[in-house]
């Protein structure tokens, strides 16, 4: 039989900051989004608060001041390192592992034929011992459960942030079911859940016993695949390897509105610049690539404007000068005055791996491979001497419009003039 | 039967031959004709230029593109071979001889004159390994006070503290249903000299 753990860091941005600045424990702490526009990550005490995930930092500052809510800047490279480490160590737990998302990974456990309770204590305690985040462990016979035990392990703290589903008998298991929504289970969103409030699928347990066959019927493939998974036939196998990202986007917020067109040329020349690396990384080309600008939707006073323009690339490239050609030739036409826009960002789309790219036949002959080590030696001067050590010009200088970030912590583990003190 | 010399065939008349082998029709976009021309005057005027199939002719760089070859440890001669070549190791990589579990090791700055008496100065850096269980007499980074805090740690016939390495410091002790955390435990101290 199949086994999979669901291991997930709690609060994992609020515990990152925790591990180097230990007088955040025990208080109310929230990660604001890039920009310090919104709550991305909420201690338990925040929670408690009735704070939501997504709210915007100028809803909460009443409460924050009466509470005294910390509100810290996203600090990303410390949360990157950390989730590196996290990830490592929970290598040497199971031969096959699948990092879902920066905080979460599938490990898988067949066979391992244990007390699979006392092992996710142990995989637990090491994690929380090596890197100082603190996760919880759910254990089911299909990915779905899996990620259901997680929940139960996280919100119940009768199961010591470890719950294995397998060694519960079938009425514990139905009784635990019919005491969570479904809206708790992995894929079923709000829409879905009111879909299925209508059949009257309420719990978790109604959707587990529910008609496979007409939930395909009234909703999806997708849905009924979750039905056998909640009844323990893994539908979902692990990806060992991430696939290709099949777009890669980047887009930031500006720090303060930004009206001027070129402006907004140096922020989308910067997203593209960035983009074009990522996709250098992973070997691909683009086949077009999409820039988008808008106003903030939070200043309702402001006249509102959004508009994004997909321009196809003649010929697919990984070309950072290209690419910002393209970028800068839609964002003219797109851009219009008199806006105050707040957020810009490009988007690469159509990806195709370089391996497989046929040339155009008529392409201009030995430009590609001048290109291609322009760009290599672009990316290896700014991987050794530091970021933006090199940039394509039209990306300003100056950049007035990069994001705020007023309370970042400093990038403890990857930079060495950055080091935590320690009292002595 | 003689052969009538009169009619068919007349040898060297006609349009002469463009190649020494024999051609095909073939269809081209208007406006592709120049390129496939001038590609074919190319290939006439290097002969030595072969194409293994129409995709890559792409690949026909007036200079081919660069190809790595792995560096061999020594060039080959025909003499007498490098005898330190059994030899080679790679350099010492501090990483590795310093750092016994990479997930778990952090680097701290020091701040402050506590522990001079253990050699740790202020401005050192040191090397913190979580990993490692907090054992009597080990240096250790423990939370006191929300802050992290480096001294030496005591536990013996139920006294637990954190010890200071200068007369100037008073040692930090824990009650009983006092909490201590240790953070990790020091395995090195890098200075600058």
């Amino acid at each position: 039989m199949t086994t999979f753990a669901l291991v997930d860091g709690n609060n994992f941005y609020v515990s990152c900051e925790r591990v180097f600045n230990p007088k955040l424990e025990g208080k109310p702490v929230v990660v604001l989004s890039n920009n310090d526009g919104c709550a991305v990550a909420r201690s338990s005490e925040v929670k408690a608060l009735g704070v939501k995930m997504g709210t915007p930092w100028f809803q909460m500052k009443d409460l924050a001041r009466k509470h005294g809510i910390i509100a810290l800047s996203s600090n990303y490279t410390l949360y990157a390192d950390l989730s590196n480490r996290m990830m490592s160590v929970l290598r040497m737990f199971s031969p096959d592992q699948e990092v879902y998302s920066i905080d979460e990974c599938f490990l898988k456990l067949d066979g391992f034929g244990f007390d699979l309770s006392a092992y996710g204590q142990t995989i637990r305690q090491r994690v929380h011992r090596w890197t100082g985040i603190p996760v919880c462990v759910g254990i089911g016979s299909s990915k779905t459960l899996a990620k259901l035990a997680n929940h139960v392990a996280k919100k119940r703290p009768q199961w010591n942030g470890v719950c294995d589903l397998g060694a519960l008998s079938e009425s514990e298991l139905n009784a635990l079911m019919a005491s969570l929504e479904v809206g708790e289970v992995w894929g079923v969103g709000r829409k879905i859940q009111e879909k299925l409030a209508a059949m009257r699928i309420h719990t978790v347990l109604d959707l587990k016993q529910s008609d496979a066959g007409r939930i395909r019927r009234s909703l999806s493939v997708v849905v009924e695949r979750t039905v056998m998974e909640l009844r323990g036939i893994s539908c979902l196998a692990l990806e060992e390897v991430a696939p290709a990202k099949q777009q890669i986007m980047c887009s930031r917020s500006f720090g303060a509105p930004v009206m001027l067109l070129t402006e907004l040329c140096e922020a989308v020349t910067s997203h593209a610049s960035r983009a074009a690396e990522k996709l250098r990384r992973q070997v691909s080309v683009a086949g077009a690539i999409h820039v988008f600008i808008c106003t903030s939707p939070f200043r309702e006073e402001d006249p509102q404007y959004s508009q994004g323009l997909t321009i196809p690339l003649p010929d697919p490239t990984s070309d950072t000068k290209k690419l910002v050609k393209a970028v800068l030739w839609g964002l003219k036409q797109i851009y219009r005055p008199g806006f105050r826009y707040a957020k810009a960002g490009v988007m690469l789309m159509d990806l195709s791996p370089v391996a497989t790219q046929q040339n155009s036949l008529f392409a201009e002959e030995g430009a590609d491979e001048e290109s291609a080590h322009l760009m290599q030696t672009m990316d290896l001067i700014n991987r050794k001497m530091g970021k933006d050590a090199v940039f394509i010009a039209s990306a300003g200088v100056r950049k007035h419009w990069q994001m705020k970030s007023g309370n970042k912590s400093p990038c403890y583990t990857t930079n060495w003039g950055e080091l935590a003190e320690v009292r002595c | 039967m003689t052969q009538n010399s009169w009619g068919g065939p007349r040898p060297g008349s006609g349009r002469k031959p463009l190649s020494s082998e024999p051609t095909v029709t073939l269809r081209v976009p208007v406006s592709h004709k120049e390129t496939v021309v001038a590609l074919v005057q190319r290939l006439k005027s290097s002969p030595g230029i072969r194409i293994p199939s129409w995709l890559e002719v792409h690949a026909l760089a007036e200079q081919p593109p660069f190809l790595a070859i792995p560096l061999m440890s020594h060039s080959v001669r025909a003499g007498f071979p490098s005898p330190a070549d059994d030899y080679i190791e790679k350099r010492i990589d501090l990483n590795e001889e310093l750092i016994q579990h990479r997930e778990a090791t952090f680097f701290l700055r020091v701040r402050g004159h506590s522990m001079v008496g253990a050699g740790i100065d202020d401005g050192d850096e040191l090397i913190v390994d979580r990993a490692i269980s907090p054992a009597h007499g080990r240096i250790v980074v423990a939370v006191v006070d929300g802050e992290l805090t480096v001294k030496r740690f005591f536990q013996r016939e139920g006294v637990v503290k954190l010890v200071a390495e200068s007369a100037e410091f008073a040692d930090i002790e824990f009650k009983d249903g006092q909490e201590m955390v240790i953070w990790g435990v020091v395995t090195k101290v890098i200075k600058s000299v």
